[in-house]
């Protein structure tokens, strides 16, 4: 029973962290470049098995590298943004199936990474959640109001002396560390459905970007009990029975809405 | 001139992947001026303007800001995502100073305050952002093309409360625009720029200058006020090689 309760609390730790961070992608129009940090999260986890390095960590590290590399790519204006994304998603993502297929590590299951394996969370990860999730939320709270001028203007925001590079840094660190962690919850393949789907769900419900932050928390948390009693009333898959308990709860506050 | 520029650019150039953009500016812009900067497309006004707001370091030359130097800035593009749930009055909240209460009537803003940013007109979006660099309390205001997307009566509307407000606060002013009206009205200083400053003075100077005119001449040719004042000019055979920066 303990197991079912670890995963519970690491998942709604998370699902807490990601819902607010989503909402700034979601503003920011940057749902590819969350999946671009995703797939780059592969590499990472190859890279981790191949040095030995934790997964998290080398997922910090490499999808962080890649999205650092995107804006320097991006200032270059050499190609289109999408396009930037899309040579750098999949590119990163096919590196590291390879690297993972060439592990020496037998018994390696790619289906964990790709999906996810929330039920095998253990007192550590949450405690990992933990912390990841009250950092991450203070760093957010503390640079909402740079990060939403960025988001609207980064020209004015620059004239209002706004360090408008670093706090885009940070952002791209931010994402990298969520992306990171919320792995182990749905996997590399859905980790941006629990980055977006939340925070697009919330919207009609919501008046001023605080409440939308926090309606998507709490959306969030929701599907992941949801998903997580799927997995274990009906034995879904965990990872994407949260995803699609998202999924629902879009739906719902689409429709509920529009009935009153 | 005995008072300090606010700003002033010494032989500033702009090169982006190997074309130049900018070349051999001078420039300086003093406190209380209506300086508006007019050329073809392409001529690198939005490249100038960034320059001056420290968006953009120039490739080469110098620009010189009096210390303490505040800026306010109206974008020419500022798009607002629709999944922003953001008002008015939480968007200008943002800034130290609300402006005083006659000023905000002007700008229509107070029927404004409990709309979402991302519902807003252009004209609506523009006085918004007129509204939220005027609390900066600049020194200098600048403005991009401030009456794109906002139509005639809006544009009308848009340059004389620009006009009002600014000499109001007292803050000086860098205009781009396309509006050869505004630019003969309001303006005290043009600045017409394609790569290179081709004339600069006070609009009456700058409308007799010959590359003003080559330059403006097709396109001034739909305001009235041109054909009625300028027909009497024949001819351009002016050459790039040959600048003439008439006197201010």
């Amino acid at each position: 029973m303990s197991f079912i309760f670890h995963a519970l609390l690491t998942g709604v730790l998370l699902a807490a962290l990601t819902g607010p961070l989503g909402c700034f992608v979601v503003w920011r129009r940057m749902a590819y470049f969350g999946d671009t940090l995703a797939h780059a999260g592969l590499l990472g986890i190859a890279l981790g098995l191949m040095f030995e390095i934790a997964p998290f960590a080398a997922i910090i590290v490499v999808s962080t590298a890649v999205g650092l590399l995107l804006s320097a790519l991006e200032r270059q204006r050499m190609l289109a943004t999408d396009t930037l994304l899309g040579l750098l998603a999949h590119g990163t993502l096919a590196a590291g199936l390879v690297a993972i297929s060439l592990s020496p590590q037998p018994g390696v299951s790619l289906e964990a990474f790709l999906l996810g394996d929330i039920l095998a969370s253990g007192q550590r990860d949450a405690a990992l959640a933990a912390l990841i999730a009250f950092t991450a939320l203070s760093i957010l709270a503390r640079y909402r109001r740079e990060l939403i001028l960025v988001t609207l203007s980064p020209d004015l925001a620059q004239v209002e002396g706004v360090p408008v590079r670093r706090v885009q840094q940070i952002f791209t660190v931010l994402l990298a560390t969520v992306i990171a962690s919320a792995v182990k919850v749905v996997g590399v393949l859905l980790v941006t459905a629990l980055l977006i789907i939340p925070a697009a769900a919330v919207r009609p419900i919501s008046r001023t970007p605080e409440k939308m932050a926090l309606n998507a928390s709490l959306l969030g948390m929701l599907s992941v009990c949801g998903g997580l009693a799927c997995a274990w009333y009906l034995d879904w898959p965990a990872g994407p029975a949260i995803v699609l308990s998202a999924v629902a709860g879009f739906g719902l506050l689409r429709i509920l809405p529009a009935q009153q | 001139m005995t008072t300090v520029p606010l700003i002033r650019l010494e032989d500033v150039g702009v090169t982006f992947a190997g074309r130049a953009v900018l070349e051999g500016i001078h420039l300086e812009l003093f406190p209380g001026q209506i300086t508006t900067v007019v050329g073809p497309n392409g001529a690198g006004k939005s490249t100038l303007a960034r320059v001056i707001l420290g968006l953009l370091t120039p490739t080469r030359g110098q620009v010189i800001r009096k210390p303490g130097l505040r800026m306010g800035y109206v974008p020419q593009r500022f798009h607002v995502d629709p999944t922003l749930p953001l008002t008015v009055q939480r968007f200008l909240a943002d800034t130290r100073e609300p402006l005083p209460e006659a000023m905000a009537n002007a700008l229509h803003l107070p029927p404004l305050l409990n709309k979402d940013l991302s519902t807003l007109s252009g004209g609506q979006l523009q006085r918004v952002l007129l509204a939220r660099a005027l609390q900066r309390r600049p020194d200098m205001l600048v403005l991009d093309e401030p009456a794109q997307g906002v139509d005639m009566h809006g544009q009308t509307e848009l340059y004389s409360l620009i006009e009002q407000v600014v000499s109001e606060l007292g803050c000086s002013v860098l205009m781009i625009s396309h509006d050869l009206h505004w630019v003969m009205s309001s303006t005290s200083e043009v600045i017409c720029l394609n790569g290179h400053i081709c004339c600069s003075g006070p609009p009456q100077t700058v409308a007799g200058d010959a590359e003003f005119r080559q330059l403006f001449g097709p396109d001034a040719a739909h305001y009235g006020w041109f054909r009625h004042d300028m027909h009497h000019h024949t001819e351009c055979d002016h050459s790039h090689d040959s600048d003439e920066v008439s006197a201010p």
